[in-house]
């Protein structure tokens, strides 16, 4: 079964009640062919696990490396990705679309 | 996140009912909206307008830009009759990731035996339906063929708002059923929304095909419901 937004919601709160470090990653608009909708979450741990997807495997690897940041510091932040930001030579959405993802910390 | 307003947001799905958690992306402040809370939030129009499509967004207040959660329950099938079509039915809708329960007073058909899929409940819709709560996230759909067992429920169905309310039987059949229920004191405005005959016209046959036409239709009703008429106020 494939894992559905409202496990990963569930995850955040039974990872956060068992004492992990936890972030949610939510994304907030797409532009073009982006894989997944809009309310689409990632849960991160402190230690850099995850669950869910916000863009179906082409960025998940910065978006963690991003929340275990916004782990430590609370400070939520808006990340873009697309072919037309620089990033993308990076980590870019090879689908040509583009997403902004909101990370926050689960306090 | 506060974790505080995670855990009402759980609470408030594992209830089955609707909520909205409102994130103001600039500062990160956020609260979590129910129905129950909706008129009094600066947002409300918006807020109402979300619930109604179930579909997670940006929204803009003045200069706000603000995210909006909104978590709606999961689609649910509650289906009278543990025929044939419901049999076939089953399977189908957990394929669909549609929650499914079937209710049917007679003994010999509401079995676990014929249901391996979904919860069978061999009770009269009248004391069965009281505790599945009925809402507008609840497809209704009547197919036992009795009207003793079928028009308890649709008029169930119909009164708590549900968003597909189907019965199976002919038009004529169906011409019949209206006036018992407009005799019960059902206006003509609330039993139009039986979908009757039930499913989409797709010249159905076996009951496996029969229950595609009816699953069919309860996603185009529900999918496209940003389209239809606002549910009935509680």
């Amino acid at each position: 079964m494939q894992t559905t937004d409202d496990d990963v919601l569930g995850a955040a709160l039974r990872w956060r009640q068992e004492g992990r470090a936890v972030a949610l990653a939510t994304v907030l608009e797409t532009w073009g062919s982006a894989p997944r909708p809009v309310g689409s979450h990632l849960v991160i741990d402190g230690e850099g696990n995850f669950l869910g997807s916000v863009s179906g495997g082409c960025v998940e690897g910065e978006v963690v490396s991003e929340a275990v940041d916004v782990i430590v510091s609370g400070e939520p932040r808006i990340l873009e990705f697309g072919v037309a930001d620089e990033t993308a030579w990076r980590v870019g959405l090879s689908c040509g679309g583009a997403i902004r993802v909101y990370v926050e910390r689960v306090d | 996140m506060r974790r505080d307003l995670l855990e009402k947001l759980m609470a408030e799905r594992a209830a089955r009912r609707p909520a909205i958690l409102v994130t103001e992306l600039d500062t990160g402040a956020q609260r979590l909206v129910t129905p129950a809370t909706l008129a009094l939030d600066p947002l409300a129009g918006k807020l109402r307008e979300a619930l109604r499509t179930g579909k997670s967004g940006m929204v803009e207040d003045g200069e706000t830009r603000l995210f909006l959660t909104v978590e709606v329950p999961p689609p649910r099938l509650v289906v009278i009759g543990a025929v044939h079509i419901s049999q076939a039915l089953a399977p189908m809708a957990r394929l669909a990731g549609y929650d499914m329960v079937v209710i049917d007073p007679r003994t010999a058909f509401a079995t676990p035996e014929r249901f391996p899929d979904v919860p069978v409940i061999a009770r009269w819709p009248d004391e069965a339906l009281p505790a599945q709560h009925l809402d507008a996230f609840t497809a209704l759909i009547a197919l036992t063929h009795d009207p003793k067992i079928d028009e308890p429920a649709l008029s169930a169905g119909l009164r708590a708002g549900c968003f597909y309310v189907g019965a199976l039987g002919s038009r004529r059949t169906h011409a019949k059923r209206l006036e018992r229920l407009h005799a019960l004191g059902l206006s003509a405005e609330e039993t139009c929304r039986i979908h009757a005959p039930i499913g989409l016209d797709i010249g159905a046959v076996s009951p496996g095909e029969i229950a595609v036409a009816i699953l069919a239709q309860v996603i185009g009703t529900l999918r496209r419901r940003d389209a239809a008429p606002a549910e009935r106020p509680a």
